[in-house]
């Protein structure tokens, strides 16, 4: 081996790759694993009594419905039109076009495909209230109509939504919307009454450890949207950090978090790749400071090791 | 100091901003810890580093 | 005769098991595994919070086991549930705490010296893996904050083209993510750092030099029981 070995690196050589062979003092292992232990009880027994834990109950599709029945209208219209964030999302849900984020030639989301498909209009509306006692005949109108009519129906209920009173579906102006209030209307009761939750969340099964479809219902609305800015748990308010109310959160997600706020990443539409990525090359950067001569000197340049063994230093 | 620590409990949370930078007083208070704490394990003596014979 | 030189002359071993024993004994010989001494630099508070994480994963798990004991609506509806679960969260922050101070001492002290490279990547993917577990920890919290995260997270996984896989909105994966896969890998990646620590020993000042008086101050009837030690 040619030239002198880097003191700093991970090579076993000097005093650092030898056995220590100098003064030694005594230690008890045992000792400081019951000492360290029983700090620690104490701490988190002090800071679970005196602090305790948040537990935020959890929204369901009947209080959004019951708490904000015209937001939950018009997020039914656009999951029937196919028109909500979850209908164009892409894979594993849908196949929309350019709906993907990439990096230049990589795109990760499509090579996975359309894993966990959901049609929000079957998914979310239709099927639901076909489970109804009295079906409504307006799912069989919808059904025989052309894409081009049901598309006409849910955008110009959309509009003229938007355009009510309070966005109140029963101050909806009359117009040319086929089936589109009726069935608006039936799913809201629906989910007014309780039993759109079970519907979307049981999908046939006694047994249903999956929430996908609910949460993702959920999160094409506003009231949802709302309850977690109130929170400050939306990601451009640091809010992958946070835990509801006072309580401490993911800190240790600060990095993390920290890139969604600042350009390129805050305005980039492929910023979750992105940040992904950034992340996974620090992280590896981490553990390999070890073998990347630049960064396994900066402990030598910055000479914070003086403090952690001034002893040794100061009886050289 | 009191005031400080419940607010890290199960009460509404207390948000700290500067520009682009906000944080939850409670994340704060974890991260100020950490860093008193380094800095504390550098400084301080620790007992019996007379060292063995 | 040191000890490695007894392991060497150990008589008739030629079966697996023995062969097994004979290089872990040589690896880790009981005396560096339960160490009595330290090196005369290994003095300072800087050295108390790897311990303190070890503590607090001890906690972490105890009082997981006992939550799992009642399942994951016990908390909602039990004062003593509640109580578990807050354990289990402030165990979780003390934790992550001491293991950031540990991993900033070490980054300081260059411990990756003198062949302690895979020490350095088994704490920090210890840390990563603790990351993972804990994010899977607050899906199960089956409140608004999870589903929140669920909402959110999805997102980075989607783009990442792993959202199918690790399905956050799917309580029944992630739950089994939380209670077994994770602890499983934490677990084994903190023995493991643990025994390289052990193994390897505690890195030595920088710069430390062989004509130290520490090194070279030792009275030579002090030397001789310390070699046999330290070897």
């Amino acid at each position: 081996m040619k030239g002198k070995v880097d003191p700093m690196s991970a090579r076993a050589v000097g005093i650092a790759g030898t056995p220590w062979r100098g003064k030694l003092r005594e230690y008890d292992l045992f000792k400081e694993l019951t000492v360290g232990v029983s700090v620690m009880v104490v701490l988190t027994v002090i800071l679970a009594l005196v602090l305790g834990s948040p537990d935020e109950p959890s929204v369901t599709l009947k209080s959004w419905a019951n708490a904000q029945t015209a937001d939950f209208a018009a997020t039914a219209t656009a999951e029937l039109g196919g028109t909500s964030e979850t209908a164009q999302y892409g894979p594993p849900y849908t196949n929309t076009k350019g709906a993907t984020q990439t990096i230049g030639a990589l795109d990760l989301q499509s090579l996975s495909g359309v894993q966990l498909p959901v049609n929000t209009a079957n998914a979310f509306v239709l099927d639901p209230l076909a489970t109804l006692p009295n079906q409504p005949t307006e799912i069989a109108t919808w059904r025989a109509a052309t894409k081009a009519e049901q598309a006409k129906w849910t955008d110009t209920y959309a509009t003229a939504l938007s355009k009510a009173p309070k966005s109140a579906p029963l101050n909806v102006k009359s117009g040319n919307y086929g089936p589109v209030p009726a069935l608006i209307g039936d799913l809201t009761a629906m989910a007014q009454s309780g039993a759109l939750d079970g519907v979307i969340q049981a999908q046939g099964n006694a047994y249903n450890l999956n929430y996908t479809n609910e949460i993702l219902f959920l999160g094409d609305g506003q009231y949802f949207q709302n309850l977690a800015a109130d929170q400050h748990l939306t990601g451009d308010q640091w809010g992958m950090m946070n835990e509801t109310g006072g309580t401490p959160g993911q800190s240790w997600l600060w990095l993390f978090s920290f890139f969604y706020q600042i350009p390129p990443f805050s305005t980039a539409p492929n910023a979750d790749l992105l940040v992904v990525g950034v992340m996974l090359i620090l992280t590896l950067l981490l553990a390999l400071v070890p073998f990347i001569p630049w960064l396994r000197r900066i402990p030598k340049w910055i000479p914070v090791h003086r403090l952690v063994w001034k002893d040794y230093y100061r009886k050289r | 100091m009191n005031t400080l620590l419940l607010a890290m409990g199960d009460s509404p949370g207390i948000y700290l901003g500067w520009g682009v930078f906000t944080i939850q007083l409670g994340n704060l208070i974890i991260i100020l810890t950490m860093l008193a704490l380094f800095g504390l394990a550098l400084v301080l003596p620790f007992p019996g580093s007379g060292g063995r014979k | 005769m040191t000890q490695d030189e007894r392991l060497d002359r150990e008589p008739d071993v030629h079966t697996w098991t023995g062969r097994a024993r004979v290089w872990m004994l040589k690896k880790l010989p009981p005396d560096k595994l339960l160490p009595e001494d330290q090196p005369s630099y290994v003095a300072s508070w800087i050295y108390v919070f790897g311990m303190g994480a070890i503590g607090s994963l001890l906690i972490v798990i105890a009082s997981g086991v006992i939550l799992s004991l009642n399942g994951p609506n016990w908390y909602h509806i039990s004062a003593l549930g509640h109580f578990v679960n807050s354990l289990h969260l402030w165990s979780v922050e003390l934790m992550f705490l001491t293991m950031v101070v540990h991993l900033w001492g070490k980054f300081w002290m260059a411990s990756w010296r003198g062949g302690r490279a895979l020490t350095w990547i088994t704490g920090v993917g210890s840390f990563a893996v603790s990351i993972v577990a804990a994010f899977t920890g607050y899906l199960l919290q089956t409140n608004f904050d999870s589903q929140w995260i669920a909402f959110e997270g999805k997102d980075a996984l989607n783009a990442s083209g792993i959202g199918a896989w690790f399905n956050v909105s799917n309580l029944g994966q992630m739950f089994m993510w939380h209670v077994t896969l994770l602890p499983l890998a934490v677990g084994a990646i903190v023995v493991l750092h643990v025994v390289l620590v052990r193994m390897r020993g505690v890195v030595p000042p920088i710069d430390a030099a062989a004509t130290d008086s520490q090194l070279t101050g030792v009275p030579a009837t002090a030397t001789e029981p310390t070699e046999a030690k330290v070897n």
